[in-house]
């Protein structure tokens, strides 16, 4: 890659600190201990928007950094999906060459401001790291957000020579997590990508979805406008499938990568899911985060603001939506899980925020009626028990519920957080896609469809998965479009 | 291609939708002709856009009640009622809306052959014209009643009666036939000869009619208008029932069989907001008042 920034200067400074860094025996890296995220106080920001950590001063960064190891085969490296070269990036942080630790990080992870801040690090890189046999790991994913944040302040510093261009034309349908990151690998490679974004604004989840407080929306601008800098175009307010077709787009472009996400919301089919003060996890926070809902009357558009709020389910985005629940003033927020926390999909990060923030916990609790008044608003959530059978085929314990156990939970918001299906709204008007018996489009590993020139990845072919995942795909999908655009 | 106004944000270039011209068509309906080439071109009798007139903006659906594919603009009919839509209504030619997406829903059903009877109620009649427009594309023998409180508040008549029969009612009988658009509706239907209706209305004025066609057996699509986000499906904030099953009015409507239709339903998620617009619409006319906006413009 070439160096932008003074080589010999660059070069200098780094051998500086590769002395210094070089000169640390492993003793001396085992000894130091995983630095804390400074985080704002939790009673403050139970009622606040703004963001919970706070990141990583340089100082901080370049001690945690001494802790990586530089194993020869890292094993963090090959637990992240996208295959971030995490070690090299590192050791430029402990060398403190942070230009270098950039440019190392953003070759690698087009968006890395929002994996370091969304991404399930515990479960994926971190999991990995051989200091966490005893011990901490290192902070990976707080280092990373660290150098995204820098390059971000700083970068004339990460400028990469412009690629040679293929006059190739690619088109990205949906500007979330895999879009972005397909369409970032693109325009690296030299081709034309064109974006194509449903609503008002790119981002896809990141901006409807993920909320202020978890990812600030100036992140996701941020990166957005690094991407556009670089030469992706992006069009809002084009609905594939009723705006142009996927044959049209087939037409113009050498290309399609299809990454639209799950999108189509799914309800318990329980009685009063339709009365006023339910609402699926997609609408509550679409309203307050892609609406801004959180400042109405000074933003237009409104939500119904529960002083007890139940939400009904145990992944993330059921952590997002009653952590904004408590935020938009909620005396009570719950979340109601059929399962125990153990069996939780959410970050344990999301879970650990949340129970700092005063939530409340409802396990092995399964709704069977929502409740409402004779205005048909929403009174209580009628719920049974449940305890935990034989593991299911994902492994975890199904629960079984209890005869006899019913009780109610007061609440005035119901927020339905159970996952969503795929939405029809593109592949119903393209018959010739193939899809999967969830109405997902069938992909392969690297993205490619039944159709020639048409590739898919995130949410839209695995159903509602992660940020990194959908990344993966996209990332996986931008190489297999460079593929077969060379044989083409 | 690309018309009209710019926005240039960053590195981003966002096409605006310029507003070419602007009728009042009654006391509060305005309707607004504003570019939006593509959506023009392909646009579809029952197909609606989702418009946004800025930032902080709500979004909203709009029937797509006419295009011009030649000028690359569409008519949208705005019923001001409410912040968001007397903003809209106080924009003038020249001004512009930031966002509009579409065509969204799903085209009409519309008949092949035969006889139809248009019923449309207030603003609905602004909906009514291109299902109209569609049947009498096809051949389709059109009769369209349309209705409104007093003469001042009938709409599209003119463009309704180029392409059939008209019959207007008006609740005062200050104009045509005095009584609702239903008592018109049962001598048509009596009269025999119609193969489907198609009403859109207020939500009580769709329930009226269907009361009417349902013990007839006649074929009944209504166009329902519930509270609506993304436009896209993501957010089912639209969920109407129909035939007792949970539909998404954005996609899987906006148009339904209306025998099947549970307007109680309907009626009442719409005032799922009703205190918040009551805000919204004080604090609005206050700052009009003193000044801090635009008042509305004629």
């Amino acid at each position: 890659m070439p160096d932008r920034l003074g080589e010999t200067e660059s070069r200098l400074t780094r051998q500086d600190y590769l002395n210094v860094s070089t000169k640390i025996t492993t003793k001396e890296r085992l000894k130091i201990e995983r630095q804390a995220m400074p985080e704002q106080d939790a009673t403050a920001r139970a009622a606040a928007f703004c963001e919970v950590n706070l990141g990583f001063t340089e100082k901080l960064a370049m001690l945690e950094a001494q802790r990586c190891l530089l194993c020869k085969e890292p094993k963090c490296v090959a637990g992240c999906p996208v295959m971030v070269n995490i070690p090299r990036f590192i050791q430029f942080i402990a060398d403190g060459d942070l230009a270098a630790a950039a440019r190392s990080l953003i070759g690698d992870n087009a968006l890395p401001a929002i994996t370091g801040r969304v991404c399930p690090q515990e479960t994926q890189c971190e999991i990995e790291c051989i200091r966490g046999l005893k011990g901490m790991s290192v902070a990976i994913g707080h280092l990373e957000r660290f150098v995204a944040d820098w390059a971000y302040r700083h970068a004339s510093q990460v400028v990469t020579a412009p690629p040679q261009p293929t006059g190739k034309k690619i088109a990205v349908i949906g500007s979330g997590p895999a879009g972005l990151t397909a369409a970032g690998e693109l325009v690296k490679l030299g081709h034309e990508v064109t974006v194509y974004e449903a609503l008002h604004k790119p981002g896809g989840v990141l901006v409807y979805g993920i909320p202020e407080f978890r990812l600030p929306k100036q992140i996701v601008k941020e990166e957005v406008e690094r991407l556009q800098q670089a030469g992706v175009k992006i069009e809002c307010n084009v609905v594939i499938g009723r705006t142009y077709t996927l044959q049209e787009l087939r037409a113009r472009f050498d290309a399609v990568f299809i990454a639209n996400g799950a999108g189509l919301p799914m309800f318990m089919n329980v009685p009063g899911e339709n009365l006023k003060g339910v609402y699926s996890a997609n609408e509550y926070l679409t309203r307050v985060n892609l609406m801004a809902a959180y400042k109405f009357p000074s933003a237009d558009t409104p939500v119904i603001v529960g002083r007890r709020v139940a939400v009904v389910g145990g992944g993330n985005v059921a952590m997002d939506a009653v952590r904004t629940g408590r935020r938009l003033g909620a005396s009570s927020a719950m979340i109601v899980y059929r399962r125990t926390k153990k069996e939780m999909p959410a970050r344990a990060e999301e879970i650990h925020h949340a129970e700092q923030e005063g939530i409340l916990f409802e396990f092995l609790v399964a709704p069977v009626e929502i409740l409402g008044n004779d205005q048909r608003w929403v009174t209580g959530l009628k719920c049974r028990r449940m305890q935990l059978g034989e593991p299911d085929a994902s492994g975890r314990r199904s629960p079984v519920p209890i005869p006899g156990s019913e009780f109610v939970i007061e609440c005035d918001v119901v927020v339905v957080a159970i996952g969503s299906r795929a939405n029809p709204l593109l592949t119903s008007t393209c018959p010739d896609l193939k899809l999967n018996r969830y109405g997902n489009i069938a992909a392969d590993a690297n993205g490619m469809t039944n159709l020639p020139g048409v590739f898919a990845g995130g949410d839209i072919v695995r159903g509602a998965a992660t940020v990194i995942l959908a990344m993966g795909d996209g990332k996986r999908a931008a190489q297999t479009i460079d593929g077969y655009l060379k044989k083409g | 291609m690309l018309r009209g106004l710019f926005l240039k944000k960053g590195a981003v270039v966002i096409a605006m939708h310029e507003v070419l011209s602007k009728k009042q068509l009654s006391p509060n309906v305005t309707r607004l002709d504003v570019i939006a080439q593509r959506i023009a071109e392909i646009r579809q009798p029952g197909q609606f856009v989702i418009v946004r007139r800025g930032e902080g903006a709500e979004r909203i659906p709009l029937t797509i009640a006419d295009a011009d594919p030649a000028a690359g603009s569409i008519a949208l009919v705005i019923q001001a009622v409410g912040k968001t839509t007397r903003e809209l209504v106080a924009l003038n030619p020249g001004d512009a809306i930031q966002d509009i997406s579409g065509p969204l829903g799903r085209p009409t059903d519309l008949i092949a052959s035969g006889r139809a009877l248009c019923v449309g109620g207030g603003v609905g009649t602004a909906v009514i014209h291109p299902i109209a427009q569609g049947l009498h594309r096809q051949g389709v023998a059109v009769v369209s009643i349309i209705g409104g409180r007093s003469k001042e508040w009938v709409i599209f008549e003119e463009e309704l009666r180029k392409l059939g029969e008209v019959v207007v009612c008006t609740d005062d009988g200050s104009y045509g036939r005095k009584g609702f658009v239903t008592d018109a509706a049962k001598d048509v239907l009596a009269a025999g000869g119609v193969d489907c209706v198609y009403a859109v209305g207020p939500v009580p004025m769709m329930r009226a009619v269907v009361a009417v066609t349902k013990p007839l057996g006649v074929h009944t699509i209504v166009s329902l208008n519930p509270v609506m986000v993304d436009g896209t499906g993501m957010c089912g904030g639209c969920r109407v029932s129909v035939s007792n099953e949970t539909k998404f009015a954005c996609v899987d409507g906006p148009e339904f069989d209306g025998h099947l239709v549970d307007f109680d339903l309907l009626w009442d998620r719409l005032g799922t907001y009703r205190a918040q617009e009551q805000e919204s619409m004080a604090r609005h006319e206050e700052s009009c008042r003193i000044g801090l906006e635009k008042p509305k413009a004629d």
